[in-house]
């Protein structure tokens, strides 16, 4: 048996799951806690330990190793550009885009109060944008100057005006910081180019993050190329939505993460105007975005995420009274261990997920905006319209082990009454109950087809409960 | 490098031939046209103009609405700190039969630096647009980085 390791190093578990090439399916995976903070090659050696013990009997060679981490922190950025709407914009959709995390967004020329900020912040990599090509250049050669000058020992990359890449290099020299200079994120107005940048991102993640988060071992070790787990899940969003060359894709789709800390939305469609009259303006958004909302989360970001939706939303949702909801928010984001045990706490928990979906999906969702004017009103669309989408998937801890996950994934869709936001109108609910997606993003780039398998045949319709992987027909 | 022009058709208007046609005479002549199209806000000017370091905004108005789309756009560009950018406008900026002249100071008033009548030709902005170039090089230090050798 042919057999490639896919290792996933988690904020808190390390996964591994190993995969047979030729009988395209999974063999079996473990997961043990991640021990990034004394030696991560310990967790690392319990959960291959484990995965070794279940395959005793079988004879098998490892012929490929590849590994996506979000461990200690996972990739932390701070993005700066020129207008708010346009160069800052398109700097964070590439940041997110890159699997970061996003720590802070700045425009217009920083101040010194902006980059002892951004010092407090401590990113992992700062990004710098500003100005079409042939554009203003004096933003960003201004904010180069201001914080590579203050900053010395945090990664740069420069995607602006490309005029200005000259004066940029010639600062990073000069102040002696790490830099990588690239393609502009915002080429043409209201153009996002995002590849360019987001390669420079991957690579000083592996040149440098990676050592500096204590993941040196593993980068000598067993692979010599990881990113972050994020740009896995994007990587298998993407090729589930668009196919593979002999199999057709799903077409548009969401992938929604609901996590202790974080809720994170991806989206693979164009999200190009559909309501009659509706003008686009503005940034036209990728075809694959990711939001992530630090305030919506099952544990750590309860207590915000009952501040971001309301105690009545969370009433009208649960059925709990008010008293009810505010204590068991701030004792779960004190107890991030916390499991919920009797019916009324899983149902609670299930209430707080559905809030998170429904917020999280408005936020990553473009949005129809009424104008009037001496014609009648007019239609303004800025960011993408889901409604094309016709597949959700979910995963993290709270869908998968739902009864119903369906019913949590609902309130992705739109509603009547709030229709200014461009959500789903209907589809269909998958589950990832098995943990897949960042394995299968994984497998993506060098082994698509087996990747597109493995999805096909591992992520389920949402509400049942088989043991055995449902076959879904492939085209 | 050419100089960067920031066009497009102010307010709810949505005439969108002649602004195709000034593209075209503008491009043909060797600016760099950032064209916003029909449907603009005077923010979408304001925040085009900002991030490609346009020189001169040339906006449009046909269906009448003129007057009350362009006030305040100067304001806004002196708060945005582009003051120093030029501001053209021509189209059917009024209702009916007016008279030019006063038409003209009114919108002067409101700070564009040229105002033109119903049917002018491309060529005679170009030919305003590049004197006005020139004379913002000396009269406020403009750019020096080669731009306006085309000129
Ligand atoms: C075609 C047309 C339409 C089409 C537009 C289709 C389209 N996609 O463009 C439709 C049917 C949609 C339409 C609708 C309306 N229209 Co109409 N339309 C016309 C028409 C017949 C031709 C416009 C045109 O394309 N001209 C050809 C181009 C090349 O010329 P241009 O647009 O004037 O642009 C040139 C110059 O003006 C100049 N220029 C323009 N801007 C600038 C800027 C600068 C800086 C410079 C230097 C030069 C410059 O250069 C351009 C190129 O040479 C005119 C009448 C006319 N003959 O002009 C009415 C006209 C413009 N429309 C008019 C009106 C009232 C309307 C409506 C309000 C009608 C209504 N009640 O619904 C709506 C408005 C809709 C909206 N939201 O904008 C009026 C405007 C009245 C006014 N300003 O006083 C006009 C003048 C008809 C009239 N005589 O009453 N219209």
């Amino acid at each position: 048996m042919e057999c490639i390791l896919l290792i996933d190093f988690g904020s808190t578990y390390t996964k591994v799951t190993v995969v047979d090439r030729n009988n395209q399916r999974i063999v079996c995976s473990s997961k043990t806690r991640t021990t990034v903070e004394t030696d991560i090659m310990l967790g690392y050696g319990k959960a291959l330990a484990k995965v070794q013990a279940q395959m005793a009997d079988a004879e098998y060679e490892v012929i490929d190793c590849l590994v996506c981490s979000s461990a200690a922190g996972g990739l932390r950025m701070v993005a700066s550009g020129l207008v708010k709407q346009l160069t800052a914009e398109a700097a964070r959709l590439v940041c997110l885009g890159s699997g970061a995390k996003m720590m802070g967004v700045f425009s217009q020329k920083l101040t010194s109060g902006d980059v002892t900020r951004i010092e407090a912040l401590n990113p992992d990599i700062i990004l710098l944008s500003g100005g079409t090509d042939g554009g203003n250049n004096e933003c960003i050669i201004h904010n180069a100057k201001k914080v590579s000058g203050a900053i010395g020992h945090i990664p740069y990359v420069a995607a602006g005006n490309k005029n200005a890449s000259d004066d940029l290099e010639a600062i990073f020299e000069e102040n002696g910081v790490y830099y990588k200079t690239t393609d502009n994120v915002m080429p043409e107005l209201n153009q996002i180019q995002i590849e360019p940048a987001r390669d420079a991102i991957r690579k000083i993640f592996m040149e440098k993050i990676i050592e500096a988060k204590g993941l040196g071992e593993v980068k000598e070790k067993l692979s010599k190329e990881i990113i972050p787990t994020p740009m896995a899940v994007l990587r298998a969003a993407e090729l589930l939505a668009g196919g593979t060359d002999r199999h057709k894709g799903w077409g548009p789709l969401l992938v929604i993460d609901i996590g202790g800390a974080t809720t994170d939305v991806h989206s693979a469609c164009d999200g190009y105007p559909t309501r009659p009259g509706a003008v686009m303006k503005g940034l036209v958004e990728p075809f694959l975005k990711r939001t992530v909302e630090g305030d919506l989360g099952m544990r750590v970001s309860a207590e915000s995420l009952k501040e971001s939706v309301g105690l009545m939303t969370l009433n009208e949702l649960s059925g709990e009274p008010y008293e009810y909801i505010e204590e068991r928010c701030s004792m779960l984001s004190g107890n991030i261990d916390m499991l919920a045990d009797t019916e009324k706490e899983v149902s609670f928990d299930e209430s707080l997920a559905a809030a998170a979906v429904k917020v999280a999906v408005d936020r990553h969702a473009g949005k129809i905006e009424s104008v009037y004017t001496p014609l009648g009103t007019l239609f303004y669309q800025t960011g993408k319209d889901l409604s094309s989408v016709d597949t959700i998937i979910g995963t993290g801890g709270v869908l998968v082990h739902s009864k119903n996950p369906a019913r949590i994934l609902e309130h992705s869709l739109l509603e009547e009454a709030k229709s200014e936001w461009l959500r789903p109108t209907k589809s269909k609910f998958m589950v990832d109950g098995s943990y897949m997606l960042s394995a299968a993003g994984l497998l993506a780039e060098r082994y698509p087809e087996l990747s597109f398998k493995l999805m096909n045949d591992y992520l389920k319709e949402a509400g049942r409960n088989e043991d055995e992987p449902q076959e879904r027909k492939m085209v | 490098m050419n100089a960067v022009l920031v066009m497009g058709v102010i307010g709810a208007d949505c005439h969108s031939v002649g602004n195709k046609i000034l593209d075209h005479a503008f491009s043909e002549a060797g600016f760099k046209v950032v064209n916003i199209g029909v449907l603009s806000s005077q923010e979408d000017f304001i925040n085009a103009a900002i991030e490609t370091g346009a020189d001169a905004m040339l906006v449009s108005s046909l269906y009448g609405h003129g007057e009350m789309d362009c006030r305040g756009l100067k304001d806004k560009c002196v708060e945005s700190g582009i003051e120093d950018i030029l501001l053209y406008v021509g189209g059917n900026l009024v209702v009916g039969k007016q008279d030019w002249e006063d038409v003209k100071r009114r919108f002067f008033e409101m700070g564009f630096d040229r105002v033109y009548p119903p049917g002018t030709h491309p060529d005679t902005a170009i030919d305003d647009l590049t004197r006005d170039l020139r004379l913002n090089i000396v009269l406020k230090g403009g750019r020096t980085d080669g731009v306006y050798s085309a000129y």
